[in-house]
Protein backbone atom coordinates (compact mmCIF):
# COMPACT_ATOMS: atom_id res chain seq x y z
CA UNK A 1 0.00 0.00 0.00
CA UNK A 2 1.21 3.51 -0.82
CA UNK A 3 0.22 6.55 1.16
CA UNK A 4 -0.40 9.79 -0.75
CA UNK A 5 -1.03 13.07 1.00
CA UNK A 6 -4.07 14.74 -0.50
CA UNK A 7 -2.23 18.08 -0.38
CA UNK A 8 -0.11 16.82 -3.27
CA UNK A 9 -3.29 16.22 -5.28
CA UNK A 10 -4.54 19.69 -4.34
CA UNK A 11 -1.30 21.37 -5.47
CA UNK A 12 -1.26 19.48 -8.78
CA UNK A 13 -4.87 20.36 -9.55
CA UNK A 14 -4.32 24.06 -8.82
CA UNK A 15 -1.33 24.04 -11.17
CA UNK A 16 -3.15 22.08 -13.88
CA UNK A 17 -6.20 24.40 -13.87
CA UNK A 18 -3.89 27.29 -14.73
CA UNK A 19 -1.80 25.26 -17.18
CA UNK A 20 -4.75 23.86 -19.10
CA UNK A 21 -6.22 27.33 -19.55
CA UNK A 22 -3.04 28.77 -21.08
CA UNK A 23 -1.24 25.97 -22.90
CA UNK A 24 -2.61 23.55 -25.49
CA UNK A 25 -0.97 20.21 -26.22
CA UNK A 26 1.15 19.75 -29.35
CA UNK A 27 -1.21 17.16 -30.87
CA UNK A 28 -3.96 19.81 -31.02
CA UNK A 29 -1.66 22.55 -32.29
CA UNK A 30 -0.29 20.25 -35.01
CA UNK A 31 -3.82 19.21 -35.95
CA UNK A 32 -4.84 22.86 -36.37
CA UNK A 33 -1.79 23.49 -38.58
CA UNK A 34 -2.50 20.52 -40.82
CA UNK A 35 -6.13 21.61 -41.27
CA UNK A 36 -4.96 25.12 -42.16
CA UNK A 37 -2.83 23.64 -44.93
CA UNK A 38 -5.87 21.90 -46.40
CA UNK A 39 -8.31 24.80 -46.01
CA UNK A 40 -9.25 26.35 -49.37
CA UNK A 41 -11.51 29.18 -48.12
CA UNK A 42 -9.71 32.52 -47.54
CA UNK A 43 -12.00 33.67 -44.69
CA UNK A 44 -11.65 30.26 -43.06
CA UNK A 45 -7.85 30.45 -43.31
CA UNK A 46 -7.95 33.89 -41.75
CA UNK A 47 -9.96 32.53 -38.80
CA UNK A 48 -7.59 29.58 -38.26
CA UNK A 49 -4.62 31.96 -38.34
CA UNK A 50 -6.32 34.11 -35.68
CA UNK A 51 -6.84 30.99 -33.58
CA UNK A 52 -3.12 30.19 -33.90
CA UNK A 53 -2.24 33.76 -32.92
CA UNK A 54 -4.51 33.42 -29.90
CA UNK A 55 -2.67 30.26 -28.84
CA UNK A 56 0.67 32.10 -29.03
CA UNK A 57 -0.61 35.03 -26.95
CA UNK A 58 -2.04 32.68 -24.30
CA UNK A 59 1.34 30.92 -24.06
CA UNK A 60 2.83 34.15 -22.72
CA UNK A 61 0.86 33.26 -19.59
CA UNK A 62 -1.00 36.56 -19.14
CA UNK A 63 -4.33 35.88 -20.82
CA UNK A 64 -6.18 32.54 -20.74
CA UNK A 65 -6.99 30.99 -24.14
CA UNK A 66 -10.72 31.66 -23.72
CA UNK A 67 -12.71 33.86 -21.35
CA UNK A 68 -14.86 30.81 -20.60
CA UNK A 69 -12.28 29.06 -18.45
CA UNK A 70 -14.80 26.32 -18.01
CA UNK A 71 -16.24 23.99 -15.46
CA UNK A 72 -13.32 22.05 -14.01
CA UNK A 73 -13.80 18.41 -15.03
CA UNK A 74 -11.41 16.28 -13.00
CA UNK A 75 -10.77 12.63 -13.77
CA UNK A 76 -9.00 10.57 -11.13
CA UNK A 77 -7.72 7.09 -11.89
CA UNK A 78 -6.81 5.79 -8.45
CA UNK A 79 -4.65 2.72 -8.01
CA UNK A 80 -6.33 0.25 -5.67
CA UNK A 81 -3.16 0.11 -3.54
CA UNK A 82 -3.27 3.83 -2.79
CA UNK A 83 -4.32 5.16 0.60
CA UNK A 84 -5.05 8.88 0.77
CA UNK A 85 -4.00 10.63 3.96
CA UNK A 86 -4.46 14.15 5.29
CA UNK A 87 -8.16 14.59 4.61
CA UNK A 88 -10.96 14.08 2.16
CA UNK A 89 -10.05 13.64 -1.53
CA UNK A 90 -13.12 15.51 -2.76
CA UNK A 91 -12.24 18.51 -0.59
CA UNK A 92 -8.69 18.41 -1.92
CA UNK A 93 -9.87 18.49 -5.53
CA UNK A 94 -12.20 21.41 -4.85
CA UNK A 95 -9.54 23.28 -2.91
CA UNK A 96 -7.15 22.80 -5.83
CA UNK A 97 -9.75 24.18 -8.23
CA UNK A 98 -10.50 27.11 -5.88
CA UNK A 99 -6.79 28.00 -5.68
CA UNK A 100 -6.10 27.49 -9.37
CA UNK A 101 -9.02 29.64 -10.50
CA UNK A 102 -8.22 32.30 -7.89
CA UNK A 103 -4.42 32.49 -8.29
CA UNK A 104 -4.68 32.12 -12.08
CA UNK A 105 -7.20 34.95 -12.54
CA UNK A 106 -9.54 32.49 -14.24
CA UNK A 107 -13.26 33.15 -14.60
CA UNK A 108 -15.61 31.80 -11.96
CA UNK A 109 -18.44 30.28 -13.95
CA UNK A 110 -20.24 27.92 -11.54
CA UNK A 111 -23.67 28.60 -10.03
CA UNK A 112 -24.69 26.80 -6.81
CA UNK A 113 -28.08 25.71 -8.10
CA UNK A 114 -29.21 25.22 -11.72
CA UNK A 115 -32.33 27.32 -11.12
CA UNK A 116 -31.52 29.94 -8.49
CA UNK A 117 -28.24 30.61 -10.34
CA UNK A 118 -26.13 32.25 -7.65
CA UNK A 119 -22.43 32.15 -8.54
CA UNK A 120 -20.32 30.22 -6.00
CA UNK A 121 -17.53 32.74 -6.60
CA UNK A 122 -14.63 30.27 -6.74
CA UNK A 123 -15.53 27.95 -9.63
CA UNK A 124 -16.29 25.05 -7.31
CA UNK A 125 -17.56 22.46 -7.11
CA UNK A 126 -15.63 20.62 -9.79
CA UNK A 127 -17.14 17.74 -11.73
CA UNK A 128 -15.17 14.75 -10.43
CA UNK A 129 -15.02 11.29 -11.94
CA UNK A 130 -13.33 8.52 -9.95
CA UNK A 131 -12.09 5.26 -11.36
CA UNK A 132 -10.35 2.50 -9.43
CA UNK A 133 -7.55 0.83 -11.37
CA UNK A 134 -4.80 -1.69 -10.52
CA UNK A 135 -1.52 -0.38 -9.08
CA UNK A 136 -0.36 2.27 -6.61
CA UNK A 137 -0.42 5.41 -8.76
CA UNK A 138 -2.93 8.22 -9.20
CA UNK A 139 -3.51 9.65 -12.66
CA UNK A 140 -5.09 13.09 -12.60
CA UNK A 141 -6.64 14.78 -15.62
CA UNK A 142 -8.01 18.30 -15.47
CA UNK A 143 -10.19 19.29 -18.43
CA UNK A 144 -11.80 22.74 -18.09
CA UNK A 145 -14.96 22.54 -20.22
CA UNK A 146 -16.53 25.58 -21.83
CA UNK A 147 -20.29 25.61 -22.10
CA UNK A 148 -20.72 27.26 -25.51
CA UNK A 149 -19.80 23.87 -26.91
CA UNK A 150 -21.17 21.81 -23.99
CA UNK A 151 -24.62 23.27 -24.74
CA UNK A 152 -24.45 21.87 -28.28
CA UNK A 153 -23.86 18.30 -27.03
CA UNK A 154 -26.62 15.68 -27.35
CA UNK A 155 -27.53 12.15 -26.39
CA UNK A 156 -29.96 9.75 -28.01
CA UNK A 157 -31.15 6.25 -27.23
CA UNK A 158 -31.28 4.75 -30.71
CA UNK A 159 -33.00 1.46 -31.47
CA UNK A 160 -30.43 -1.26 -32.30
CA UNK A 161 -31.87 -1.43 -35.82
CA UNK A 162 -30.53 2.09 -36.46
CA UNK A 163 -27.05 0.49 -36.60
CA UNK A 164 -23.85 2.24 -37.66
CA UNK A 165 -25.70 4.47 -40.13
CA UNK A 166 -28.06 5.70 -37.42
CA UNK A 167 -25.13 6.50 -35.16
CA UNK A 168 -23.25 8.38 -37.89
CA UNK A 169 -26.32 10.35 -38.96
CA UNK A 170 -26.93 11.45 -35.36
CA UNK A 171 -23.34 12.65 -34.95
CA UNK A 172 -23.34 14.60 -38.22
CA UNK A 173 -26.79 16.05 -37.51
CA UNK A 174 -25.61 17.21 -34.07
CA UNK A 175 -22.67 19.13 -35.56
CA UNK A 176 -24.82 20.51 -38.38
CA UNK A 177 -27.49 21.78 -35.99
CA UNK A 178 -24.84 23.36 -33.75
CA UNK A 179 -23.55 25.40 -36.70
CA UNK A 180 -21.56 28.43 -35.57
CA UNK A 181 -22.57 28.20 -31.89
CA UNK A 182 -19.84 25.94 -30.43
CA UNK A 183 -16.94 27.99 -31.94
CA UNK A 184 -15.90 25.70 -34.79
CA UNK A 185 -13.55 24.14 -35.69
CA UNK A 186 -14.74 21.66 -33.08
CA UNK A 187 -13.42 18.44 -31.61
CA UNK A 188 -16.09 15.76 -31.34
CA UNK A 189 -16.19 13.08 -28.63
CA UNK A 190 -18.58 10.21 -29.27
CA UNK A 191 -19.67 7.54 -26.78
CA UNK A 192 -21.49 4.53 -28.20
CA UNK A 193 -23.06 1.79 -26.05
CA UNK A 194 -23.13 1.33 -22.28
CA UNK A 195 -26.05 2.94 -20.48
CA UNK A 196 -27.60 6.42 -20.85
CA UNK A 197 -25.07 7.98 -18.46
CA UNK A 198 -22.11 5.83 -19.49
CA UNK A 199 -22.48 6.93 -23.12
CA UNK A 200 -22.20 10.57 -22.05
CA UNK A 201 -19.15 9.87 -19.88
CA UNK A 202 -17.45 8.01 -22.74
CA UNK A 203 -18.14 10.94 -25.08
CA UNK A 204 -16.46 13.31 -22.62
CA UNK A 205 -13.50 10.95 -22.11
CA UNK A 206 -13.14 10.62 -25.89
CA UNK A 207 -12.27 14.34 -25.97
CA UNK A 208 -9.20 13.57 -23.84
CA UNK A 209 -7.64 11.19 -26.37
CA UNK A 210 -4.70 12.74 -28.27
CA UNK A 211 -5.78 13.85 -31.74
CA UNK A 212 -2.90 12.06 -33.43
CA UNK A 213 -4.14 8.71 -32.11
CA UNK A 214 -6.98 6.86 -33.81
CA UNK A 215 -9.30 4.23 -32.41
CA UNK A 216 -7.58 0.88 -31.85
CA UNK A 217 -10.34 -1.02 -33.63
CA UNK A 218 -10.26 -0.77 -37.40
CA UNK A 219 -14.06 -0.57 -37.67
CA UNK A 220 -14.21 2.48 -35.40
CA UNK A 221 -11.06 4.03 -36.87
CA UNK A 222 -12.80 4.01 -40.23
CA UNK A 223 -15.95 5.41 -38.64
CA UNK A 224 -13.93 8.28 -37.12
CA UNK A 225 -12.43 9.08 -40.51
CA UNK A 226 -15.77 8.87 -42.29
CA UNK A 227 -17.43 11.09 -39.70
CA UNK A 228 -14.67 13.70 -39.93
CA UNK A 229 -15.02 13.74 -43.73
CA UNK A 230 -18.81 14.01 -43.62
CA UNK A 231 -18.66 16.81 -41.03
CA UNK A 232 -16.11 18.69 -43.09
CA UNK A 233 -18.39 18.47 -46.11
CA UNK A 234 -21.11 20.43 -44.25
CA UNK A 235 -19.46 23.74 -45.23
CA UNK A 236 -19.92 25.39 -41.79
CA UNK A 237 -16.20 26.16 -41.49
CA UNK A 238 -14.25 28.00 -38.78
CA UNK A 239 -16.58 30.29 -36.79
CA UNK A 240 -19.40 29.24 -39.12
CA UNK A 241 -18.29 31.67 -41.85
CA UNK A 242 -18.05 28.88 -44.44
CA UNK A 243 -15.16 26.55 -45.16
CA UNK A 244 -13.87 23.02 -44.93
CA UNK A 245 -12.56 22.94 -41.37
CA UNK A 246 -15.72 22.44 -39.30
CA UNK A 247 -14.16 19.72 -37.14
CA UNK A 248 -10.53 18.98 -36.28
CA UNK A 249 -11.09 15.39 -35.14
CA UNK A 250 -13.69 12.81 -34.15
CA UNK A 251 -12.83 10.45 -31.29
CA UNK A 252 -15.02 7.46 -30.47
CA UNK A 253 -15.17 5.30 -27.35
CA UNK A 254 -17.46 2.27 -27.17
CA UNK A 255 -18.71 -0.11 -24.48
CA UNK A 256 -20.86 -3.24 -24.30
CA UNK A 257 -24.56 -2.45 -24.08
CA UNK A 258 -27.98 -4.07 -23.59
CA UNK A 259 -29.69 -6.22 -26.26
CA UNK A 260 -32.47 -3.63 -26.50
CA UNK A 261 -30.37 -0.48 -26.74
CA UNK A 262 -27.93 1.63 -28.74
CA UNK A 263 -27.09 4.76 -26.71
CA UNK A 264 -25.12 7.45 -28.55
CA UNK A 265 -23.72 10.57 -26.94
CA UNK A 266 -21.97 13.41 -28.74
CA UNK A 267 -19.87 15.77 -26.63
CA UNK A 268 -18.90 18.86 -28.61
CA UNK A 269 -15.75 20.79 -27.75
CA UNK A 270 -14.46 23.95 -29.39
CA UNK A 271 -10.98 24.32 -30.87
CA UNK A 272 -9.71 25.16 -27.36
CA UNK A 273 -9.76 21.47 -26.42
CA UNK A 274 -7.99 21.82 -23.06
CA UNK A 275 -6.74 19.11 -20.76
CA UNK A 276 -3.68 18.35 -18.68
CA UNK A 277 -2.72 14.98 -17.24
CA UNK A 278 -0.18 14.01 -14.62
CA UNK A 279 0.59 10.82 -12.73
CA UNK A 280 1.70 10.70 -9.11
CA UNK B 1 -9.28 44.64 -46.16
CA UNK B 2 -10.92 45.65 -42.92
CA UNK B 3 -13.25 48.63 -42.60
CA UNK B 4 -12.33 50.92 -39.69
CA UNK B 5 -15.24 52.44 -37.75
CA UNK B 6 -14.60 54.90 -34.94
CA UNK B 7 -17.02 56.47 -32.46
CA UNK B 8 -19.34 58.31 -32.25
CA UNK B 9 -21.30 55.31 -33.51
CA UNK B 10 -24.31 56.20 -35.62
CA UNK B 11 -26.60 54.11 -37.81
CA UNK B 12 -25.31 56.12 -40.78
CA UNK B 13 -21.80 54.63 -40.30
CA UNK B 14 -23.14 51.08 -40.15
CA UNK B 15 -25.82 51.09 -42.84
CA UNK B 16 -23.60 50.07 -45.75
CA UNK B 17 -21.94 47.17 -43.95
CA UNK B 18 -22.71 43.81 -45.50
CA UNK B 19 -22.51 40.22 -44.24
CA UNK B 20 -18.92 39.03 -44.51
CA UNK B 21 -17.29 42.46 -44.10
CA UNK B 22 -14.34 42.57 -41.68
CA UNK B 23 -14.58 45.56 -39.37
CA UNK B 24 -12.21 47.09 -36.81
CA UNK B 25 -14.19 48.93 -34.13
CA UNK B 26 -12.76 51.74 -32.03
CA UNK B 27 -14.81 53.32 -29.27
CA UNK B 28 -17.09 52.52 -26.36
CA UNK B 29 -18.95 49.22 -26.16
CA UNK B 30 -20.94 47.83 -23.22
CA UNK B 31 -20.76 44.25 -22.00
CA UNK B 32 -23.85 42.28 -21.06
CA UNK B 33 -24.78 38.60 -20.96
CA UNK B 34 -28.16 36.99 -20.26
CA UNK B 35 -28.34 37.85 -16.54
CA UNK B 36 -27.62 41.54 -17.25
CA UNK B 37 -30.01 41.60 -20.22
CA UNK B 38 -32.78 40.30 -17.98
CA UNK B 39 -32.20 43.09 -15.45
CA UNK B 40 -31.86 45.81 -18.09
CA UNK B 41 -35.11 44.72 -19.72
CA UNK B 42 -36.89 44.71 -16.34
CA UNK B 43 -35.56 48.21 -15.57
CA UNK B 44 -36.87 49.50 -18.90
CA UNK B 45 -40.25 47.88 -18.25
CA UNK B 46 -40.45 49.57 -14.84
CA UNK B 47 -39.65 52.89 -16.51
CA UNK B 48 -36.21 53.17 -14.88
CA UNK B 49 -33.04 54.43 -16.58
CA UNK B 50 -30.91 51.50 -17.83
CA UNK B 51 -27.18 51.50 -16.87
CA UNK B 52 -26.22 52.97 -20.26
CA UNK B 53 -28.08 54.78 -22.99
CA UNK B 54 -29.48 52.11 -25.31
CA UNK B 55 -29.82 54.44 -28.31
CA UNK B 56 -26.74 54.22 -30.56
CA UNK B 57 -25.08 51.75 -28.19
CA UNK B 58 -23.06 48.69 -29.10
CA UNK B 59 -23.38 45.68 -26.80
CA UNK B 60 -20.69 43.01 -26.55
CA UNK B 61 -21.86 39.63 -25.23
CA UNK B 62 -18.88 38.79 -23.04
CA UNK B 63 -18.02 37.71 -19.52
CA UNK B 64 -14.28 38.39 -19.27
CA UNK B 65 -11.77 36.67 -17.01
CA UNK B 66 -10.57 38.78 -14.05
CA UNK B 67 -7.97 41.43 -14.91
CA UNK B 68 -4.45 40.76 -13.70
CA UNK B 69 -2.75 43.63 -11.84
CA UNK B 70 -1.92 46.48 -14.21
CA UNK B 71 -4.25 45.24 -16.96
CA UNK B 72 -7.66 46.70 -17.81
CA UNK B 73 -9.26 43.29 -18.40
CA UNK B 74 -8.61 39.58 -18.74
CA UNK B 75 -9.46 37.42 -21.74
CA UNK B 76 -12.53 38.76 -23.51
CA UNK B 77 -14.03 36.68 -26.31
CA UNK B 78 -17.70 36.46 -27.28
CA UNK B 79 -20.27 34.22 -25.62
CA UNK B 80 -23.00 32.44 -27.60
CA UNK B 81 -25.61 34.98 -28.67
CA UNK B 82 -28.83 32.95 -28.81
CA UNK B 83 -29.17 33.25 -25.03
CA UNK B 84 -29.81 36.97 -25.55
CA UNK B 85 -32.40 36.44 -28.34
CA UNK B 86 -35.32 36.95 -25.96
CA UNK B 87 -34.09 40.44 -25.07
CA UNK B 88 -32.35 41.73 -28.22
CA UNK B 89 -35.35 42.79 -30.38
CA UNK B 90 -36.61 45.18 -27.67
CA UNK B 91 -33.18 46.84 -27.34
CA UNK B 92 -32.82 47.14 -31.12
CA UNK B 93 -36.25 48.77 -31.28
CA UNK B 94 -35.00 51.26 -28.68
CA UNK B 95 -32.16 52.22 -31.01
CA UNK B 96 -29.27 49.90 -30.16
CA UNK B 97 -26.99 49.93 -33.21
CA UNK B 98 -25.05 46.71 -32.96
CA UNK B 99 -24.50 43.48 -31.07
CA UNK B 100 -21.21 41.58 -30.90
CA UNK B 101 -21.34 37.86 -30.11
CA UNK B 102 -21.13 34.54 -31.91
CA UNK B 103 -23.56 32.01 -33.28
CA UNK B 104 -26.99 31.90 -34.88
CA UNK B 105 -29.84 34.28 -33.96
CA UNK B 106 -33.61 33.77 -33.95
CA UNK B 107 -35.90 34.97 -36.73
CA UNK B 108 -37.16 37.66 -34.32
CA UNK B 109 -33.63 39.06 -33.94
CA UNK B 110 -32.99 38.90 -37.69
CA UNK B 111 -36.24 40.79 -38.31
CA UNK B 112 -35.34 43.40 -35.67
CA UNK B 113 -31.91 43.92 -37.30
CA UNK B 114 -33.41 44.71 -40.71
CA UNK B 115 -36.35 46.66 -39.27
CA UNK B 116 -34.00 48.97 -37.37
CA UNK B 117 -31.03 49.13 -39.73
CA UNK B 118 -28.83 47.49 -37.10
CA UNK B 119 -25.89 45.07 -37.37
CA UNK B 120 -24.95 41.78 -35.71
CA UNK B 121 -21.21 41.20 -35.57
CA UNK B 122 -19.35 38.01 -34.70
CA UNK B 123 -16.11 38.23 -32.78
CA UNK B 124 -13.80 35.22 -32.96
CA UNK B 125 -15.09 32.62 -30.51
CA UNK B 126 -12.30 31.12 -28.47
CA UNK B 127 -9.74 33.75 -29.45
CA UNK B 128 -10.22 35.65 -26.23
CA UNK B 129 -6.55 36.32 -25.46
CA UNK B 130 -6.16 37.92 -28.89
CA UNK B 131 -9.10 40.26 -28.29
CA UNK B 132 -8.11 41.18 -24.73
CA UNK B 133 -5.33 43.33 -26.17
CA UNK B 134 -7.92 45.50 -27.99
CA UNK B 135 -9.56 46.53 -24.72
CA UNK B 136 -7.85 49.69 -23.48
CA UNK B 137 -10.06 50.41 -20.49
CA UNK B 138 -12.82 48.65 -18.58
CA UNK B 139 -15.08 49.83 -15.80
CA UNK B 140 -17.98 48.04 -14.09
CA UNK B 141 -20.98 50.37 -14.34
CA UNK B 142 -23.79 48.11 -13.06
CA UNK B 143 -24.68 44.80 -11.41
CA UNK B 144 -21.33 44.26 -9.69
CA UNK B 145 -22.88 41.30 -7.86
CA UNK B 146 -22.98 39.40 -11.16
CA UNK B 147 -19.16 39.13 -11.22
CA UNK B 148 -18.04 38.23 -14.75
CA UNK B 149 -21.58 39.00 -15.90
CA UNK B 150 -21.62 42.60 -14.62
CA UNK B 151 -22.17 45.41 -17.12
CA UNK B 152 -18.85 46.94 -18.11
CA UNK B 153 -18.06 50.02 -20.16
CA UNK B 154 -15.15 49.10 -22.42
CA UNK B 155 -13.05 51.30 -24.64
CA UNK B 156 -11.82 49.15 -27.52
CA UNK B 157 -9.27 49.88 -30.20
CA UNK B 158 -9.45 48.06 -33.52
CA UNK B 159 -11.58 45.24 -32.13
CA UNK B 160 -11.77 42.73 -35.03
CA UNK B 161 -15.33 41.68 -35.83
CA UNK B 162 -17.14 40.27 -38.85
CA UNK B 163 -20.60 41.30 -40.05
CA UNK B 164 -22.98 38.33 -39.76
CA UNK B 165 -26.41 40.00 -40.04
CA UNK B 166 -26.72 43.26 -41.96
CA UNK B 167 -29.48 45.82 -42.37
CA UNK B 168 -30.31 44.50 -45.85
CA UNK B 169 -31.12 41.02 -44.56
CA UNK B 170 -27.75 39.43 -45.33
CA UNK B 171 -26.69 36.46 -43.17
CA UNK B 172 -23.07 35.31 -43.30
CA UNK B 173 -23.77 31.98 -41.59
CA UNK B 174 -26.16 31.08 -44.41
CA UNK B 175 -24.34 32.74 -47.30
CA UNK B 176 -20.82 31.75 -46.22
CA UNK B 177 -21.76 28.11 -46.01
CA UNK B 178 -23.55 28.22 -49.38
CA UNK B 179 -20.65 30.04 -51.05
CA UNK B 180 -18.15 27.49 -49.77
CA UNK B 181 -20.28 24.54 -50.86
CA UNK B 182 -20.79 26.18 -54.26
CA UNK B 183 -17.02 26.68 -54.67
CA UNK B 184 -16.44 22.98 -53.91
CA UNK B 185 -19.16 22.07 -56.39
CA UNK B 186 -17.49 24.21 -59.07
CA UNK B 187 -14.15 22.41 -58.66
CA UNK B 188 -15.80 18.96 -59.08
Amino acid sequence: MREIDIRIIEDKIAEMCIGANHFLDDDLKNCITSHLEEEPSPIAREMIESIQKNIMIAEEGVFPLCQDTGMACVFLEIGQDVHFIGGNIEDAVNEGVRRGYGDGFLRKSIVRDPLDRVNTGDNTPAYINYEIVPGDKVKITVAPKGFGSENMSRIKMLPPAAGAEGVKDFVVETVSTAGANPCPPVVIGVGIGGTFDKAALMAKKALLRPLNKSNEKEFYREMEEELLNRINELGIGPQGFGGKTTALAVNIITAPTHIAGLPVAVNVNCHVSRHKTTTI
Amino acid sequence: MSIRITEPFTKEKFKDLRAGDSVLLTGTVYTARDAAHKRITEMIERGEEPPFEIRNSIVYYVGPTPAKPGRPIGSAGPTTSYRMDAYAPKLLDLGQIAMIGKGQRSQEVMDAVTRNGAVYFAAIGGAAALMAGCVKSAEVIAFDDLGAEAVRKLYVEDLPVTVVLDSAGGNLYKEGRQAYLQSVENIK
